[in-house]
């Protein structure tokens, strides 16, 4: 069989992926290889549990808390466990701290490792082959594609995640938010802040 | 020499397009059925990690390139479900399979929390770490598996044969290298070591830029 592709037992299904999926769905199902009622908790956990709002706790307890903030940075994974986030993609967490001198920002060039128990699934653009193979070489002109905009003297440090450590972004925290309690200062504390492609947002202005 | 997933630096790509704050909508809906086959196949604890991972590298480059990222996840499962013996070619081709009662190792919906919530850390025991943290240390000029022909490696390509400074020390970790390969998890003392933009591109954006990458200590020497 001279075509290039046959080689690779996925060619003999259907190459629409919803037939694909569907046929693999039957084959494993029928044999026993899944449960569909684990597959449907598995899925509802991440539908319904787990996401940013998890981090956002980590981040601003860490900046409300010192003590929390110093833990944070010596042993991340006990620290989140304070908080209750513990698991599969999260088994080795290492908070980075923006500061006025360095952004950070996580990528995965070689795939799509991400913080799951912390972030939830990746969005689509951080498993994108633009945000793969820019955001090393480029991420000035990759945060642009966010809206944002550093200056010259803030360097920016990015961590490409190629081993079972996964990053957390821990944004600056915005101004004016002084005396806010953890609950409040969430709001302002997005996904992509905690990725580096964003910054916390900014207090509403007064009406 | 290498496989089509190691695109970091590549150029030609286009715009990164942001998708609103919150947990990701699926764009498609077999793309909910894609993630959880995909989990739930990998609770049978048939292959690790870097396996699937190898299993996605592999596929044709031509189909890497074109594949959405659930089509790649699709592809390497029934690859992988093939190579395990779990599923034959013909049941691949028919669509369909005799049934059978669920098996043992499969995971029921009561242990999910718990298994997710359990994670697999791959921290192990071994040998004390050669580098310490401000060693100045020089990747692997290949990007290439040393035990297994276009193997697994976690060593980038535009990060290859650079030198750079060891930031973290994380201590013996599963070395993927030759986990994938089923041979054995051979734990290594594994870095995080920052490289200078202008050491990686001719071009930087801004030279005082950094790039981090986790690296394991057989892919270091020291500089």
């Amino acid at each position: 069989m001279p075509h290039d592709h046959n080689h690779h037992p996925h060619s003999l299904l259907p190459s629409d992926p919803a037939l694909r999926v569907q046929a693999l769905e039957t084959i494993l199902t029928r044999k026993g290889l899944v449960d569909p009622a684990a597959m449907e908790a598995i899925l509802e956990t991440y539908e319904t549990q787990v996401g940013p709002h998890l981090g956002a706790q980590v981040v601003a307890r860490a900046w409300s808390d010192p003590a929390y903030l110093a833990l944070l940075r010596q042993d991340a994974n006990r620290a989140i466990a304070e908080l209750g986030i513990t698991g599969r993609q999260g088994e080795h967490v290492v908070a980075v701290e923006n500061t006025p001198q360095t952004h950070n920002m996580v990528v995965c060039t070689l795939c799509s490792c991400y913080p799951w128990p912390l972030l939830g699934i990746p969005p689509a653009w951080y498993k994108s082959d633009a945000y793969r193979a820019r955001a090393v070489r480029e991420p000035r002109a990759v945060l642009a594609d966010f809206g944002v905009t550093l200056p010259a003297e803030q360097s920016i440090r990015v961590w490409d995640s190629t081993a079972e450590i996964r990053y957390l972004v821990i944004p600056m925290r915005p101004q004016g938010t002084e005396g806010w309690d953890p609950a409040r200062l969430t709001t302002l504390i997005t996904r992509d802040s905690m990725i580096g492609t964003g910054l916390a947002r900014a207090p509403a202005a007064p009406a | 020499m290498n496989h089509p997933h190691d695109m970091g630096g590549r150029f030609g790509d286009g715009a990164v397009v942001p998708t609103p704050d919150g947990i990701a909508p699926y764009d498609a809906d077999w793309h909910r059925m894609a993630l959880g086959l995909t989990l739930a196949a990998g609770g049978l604890g048939a292959w690790t990690i870097d396996a699937a991972r190898h299993a996605r590298e592999s596929l044709d480059p031509d189909d890497y390139a074109r594949f959405s990222y659930y089509e790649k996840w699709l592809a390497a499962l029934a690859d992988l479900l093939v190579d395990r013996g779990l599923v034959s070619t013909a049941e691949l081709a028919q669509g369909d399979a005799a049934p059978k009662p669920l098996a043992d190792r499969a995971w029921r919906a009561g242990n999910v929390a718990a298994a997710l919530a359990r994670g697999t850390p791959y921290a192990r025991e071994g040998a004390a770490p050669v580098f310490r943290i401000g060693d100045r240390v020089r990747s692997r000029a290949l990007a290439e598996n040393a035990y297994v022909k276009g193997g697994h490696i976690r060593l980038p390509r535009y990060a290859a044969g650079k030198e750079g400074r060891v930031l973290l020390s994380h201590g013996p970790h599963v070395f993927p290298d030759k986990n994938a390969h089923a041979l054995g998890e051979a734990p290594e003392p594994l870095y995080t070591v920052g490289f200078s933009a202008s050491d990686l591109w001719d071009q930087p954006e801004n030279p005082a830029d950094q790039v981090t990458v986790d690296l394991w200590e057989s892919y270091l020497e020291p500089a």
